[in-house]
């Protein structure tokens, strides 16, 4: 009988018995993350182990690196929220030094990216640091505790954007991260999500095989943070991707015009011109997504911020080049 | 043979790196540090010295890369002041913390507001809290020498604690002495490779650094560096003694002058004490019995050294150019807590001067000499904190 190879290693380096919540995505996000570099690794070095990780403080961290023991099958190092990419440039600069062949895999939250950690990001993508920057955006700030971040989508509830009389949640549209780092001209920025993984393991090959500094987004569900059932994570976040809420794309060396998106699946009709995506009709309307989240509970009383955050997503979409008809939920 | 110069300290700090051979050096321009890594830069791009650059965003993108850089195994170097090494504070606490002997240069500068970029120690003074030691130069030879140690002692296994070494700015940074540049070859031989067994990013080795950790280890991480922090006053002893047998040069962690028969003794850092000396000599033609002291060594704190001192005087005054809000200046309340049991001990007296670069002169130093004096004839004090060279029509 013929064995069926695994669509990614075997190998584990996030290993089991870390701490985090039953059912998170983001936990999901960094095992796979870690076995594709692995396997990136293996291809362009012959030596599957040829990377070391520096990471931001957030729930990945705290779960993963409890004193006396670790979760890391891998040299992993832990500085502060702010500077997972500088620490990254250093432990990449004594490894040139050093003579040691490999790549270094930054990690970071949404907020120690988006917010806190965005200066030392844009540093290290500029000085073109050998790096790949993975974040881990769960929108809001979990360790603390569920706090609003700059990624936070517009609408949603967090324990620092409340809905109430003069609130509905969140009021601000989420930042794109992948978008300001693709202004800095890096070889690679892409957007990944849980939800397609294995568009996510190749993306993620992919920045680890690039010479130079490449960044992803990867959308990643957290059920304590969001109010979602344990066991609907990926299936969630594969939502996001055919309601049109979260966009899979590549850039590679800055060129938005050469923007590569993945169609988002789900019975989205995908319109090109000249090998170029237009234009999407996606089938099911962002409802689908929200309604499964206790999150945007309180955004079906408010039809109309519904309707603004649609507004957002399709200003996003034309930001990539695309329109996006967006639609209602049958009445 | 070495090499006699000329230079100012900000390139005696540059040439201590080069002899020193960090292999990542991280840094961020300030006044008045800036030449540092631009004299360092200049030695990258001739290929005078074999090291990463990386030109950061930030202070503290500087120190956090270093930090990373340490971890992975590496000898390391920065140089900041002021703001610089204000913003750098967080990640102080974390280098100390992760024992990585990381070695910086501080060109002393105030701290705003208001803006100001002359010398004082307040930046410096302000970190003492973060585990990292401190030493302090007279001038520019001390500088490139300090550096030196301070890898020495930071280094060592005993030890493994960041260090930082603080020059006077303008006062030092910016002018020119002469310094004797050391043979690369005793250098190389003082220090050493550094092959650190407890810090590396080794792919075929993986640990995991820079963990959390839960009450129940927190508070013995914190008494290891203190632990650390106590013996390298032993190995600052080594360091210097072997330095001397090297290159000939004399350091102590207080260095006294003119002190045997001094009934009032004044104590400070830094280039101050080359002022001081000379105003001792001028004193002692006048017939006061004074002496000086200078502290090479803040951190750790010199307490054997302080109650000897103590020990020889009726009044210990120090001089100091940085000020604890809502208490005292900071080097005579550590000193104050190192003689706290002792038996006998003489009036204690401090002066705060010389802040954000007002010149500490000969007539400031007169009128500290004589609130000294009738402390000393009183045989008490009613304030012992006393701003000298305040401009009274001001306030
Ligand atoms: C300078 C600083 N400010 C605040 C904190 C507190 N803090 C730690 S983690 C965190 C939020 C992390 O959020 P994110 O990066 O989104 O990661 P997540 O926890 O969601 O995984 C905050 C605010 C800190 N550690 N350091
Ligand atoms: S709070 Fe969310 S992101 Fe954090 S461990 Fe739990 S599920 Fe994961």
């Amino acid at each position: 009988m013929a064995v069926r190879k695994p669509p990614v290693t075997t190998r584990e380096y996030w290993a089991p018995g870390h701490a985090a919540c039953a059912g998170c995505g983001c936990a999901i996000a960094l095992r796979l993350a870690t076995k594709a570099f692995s396997e990136a690794m293996e291809e362009k070095y012959g030596d599957p182990n040829a990377f070391a990780i520096a990471q931001a403080t957030g729930c990945m961290e705290v779960v993963s690196a409890v004193f006396p023991y670790t979760a890391w099958k891998v040299p992993w190092v832990h500085v502060a929220f702010e500077n997972a990419a500088a620490a990254a440039s250093g432990i990449e600069a004594a490894w040139k030094k050093k003579g040691i062949k490999g790549k270094i895999l930054a990690i970071g939250g949404d907020g120690g990216t988006a917010d806190i950690g965005l200066q030392a990001l844009s540093g290290m993508l500029e000085r073109w640091h050998n790096v790949v920057y993975l974040m881990y955006d769960n929108e809001a700030y979990m360790n603390t505790g569920i706090q609003r971040s700059s990624s936070t989508p517009y609408g949603a509830w967090t324990t620092t954007s409340p809905p109430g009389k003069y609130s509905i949640g969140e009021d601000k549209p989420k930042k794109w991260v992948a978008l300001i780092a693709a202004a800095h001209q890096v070889p690679y920025v892409a957007t990944a999500s849980i939800g397609n993984p294995f568009d996510f393991i190749k993306k993620v090959k992919k920045a680890a095989k690039v010479d130079g500094p490449a960044f992803i987004q990867v959308h990643c569900t957290c059920p304590t943070g969001w109010r979602t059932p344990l066991e609907k994570g990926v299936e969630i976040a594969r939502l996001a991707i055919e309601t049109g809420i979260w966009p899979l794309f590549e850039i590679e060396y800055g060129d938005i015009w050469n923007i590569k998106i993945q169609p988002p699946g789900g019975g989205a009709k995908v319109h090109k011109e000249g090998g170029r995506v237009v234009r999407i009709e996606f089938k099911k309307p962002i409802e689908e997504y929200l309604k499964l989240q206790g999150r945007f509970k309180h955004l079906f009383k408010r039809p109309e911020a519904i309707e603004e955050l649609r507004n957002q997503i399709k200003a996003m979409w034309k930001v990539l080049g695309v329109e996006a008809i967006l639609p209602k939920p049958e009445e | 043979m070495p090499i006699r110069t000329v230079m100012k300290a900000n390139e005696a700090a540059a040439w201590a790196a080069k002899l020193a051979k960090p292999k990542v050096i991280a840094a961020f321009p300030i006044t008045p540090s800036t030449l540092v890594p631009e004299k360092i830069s200049e030695f990258v791009a001739n290929g005078e010295l074999d090291a990463e650059f990386i030109k950061v965003e930030s202070e503290h993108s500087a120190i956090s890369a270093l930090v990373g850089a340490a971890a992975a195994g590496v000898r390391t170097f920065t140089a900041t002041a002021s703001q610089g090494l204000a913003l750098m504070h967080e990640v102080l606490f974390i280098a100390a913390g992760m024992r990585l002997p990381i070695v910086m240069a501080i060109g002393n500068r105030s701290l705003s507001a208001p803006i100001n970029i002359w010398n004082d120690w307040q930046d410096s003074i302000s970190q003492r809290d973060t585990g990292w030691m401190q030493f302090y130069a007279e001038n520019n030879q001390e500088a490139l020498d300090l550096i030196l140690l301070a890898y020495k002692v930071a280094e060592d296994e005993r030890v493994l604690l960041p260090a930082m070494v603080g020059f006077d700015a303008f006062i030092l940074t910016h002018t020119v002495e002469p310094v004797e540049i050391p043979d690369q070859e005793v250098v190389d031989e003082f220090l050493g490779e550094y092959e650190p067994k407890h810090a590396y990013v080794d792919p075929h080795r993986p640990i995991t650094q820079g963990t959390l950790a839960f009450p129940a280890h927190y508070m013995e991480t914190r008494y290891l560096v203190w632990e650390a922090m106590e013996r390298a006053k032993k190995v600052i002893d080594e360091a210097f003694a072997e330095f001397e047998k090297k290159f000939g040069r004399k350091y102590q962690k207080i260095e006294e002058y003119k002190t045997e028969d001094a009934d009032i003794i004044f104590v400070t850092m830094g280039s101050l004490a080359g002022t001081l000396k000379e105003w001792v000599d001028k004193k002692r033609e006048e017939g006061y019995k004074v002496g000086a002291a200078k502290m090479t060594v803040y951190r750790p704190f010199p307490v054997e050294e302080i109650r000897e001192l103590a020990k020889k005087t009726k009044v210990l005054a120090f001089i100091e150019k940085n000020i604890s809000m809502g208490l005292y200046g900071a080097v005579f309340t550590d000193a104050s807590a190192a003689l706290i049991n002792e038996s006998e001990k003489p009036i204690l007296l401090d002066f705060i001067a010389g802040l954000g670069g007002r010149d500490v002169t000969f007539d400031q130093l007169d009128e500290a000499l004589s609130i000294a004096k009738k402390a000393l004839e009183e045989g008490k004090v009613e304030k012992p904190i006393s701003w000298i060279g305040l401009r009274k029509e001001l306030l």
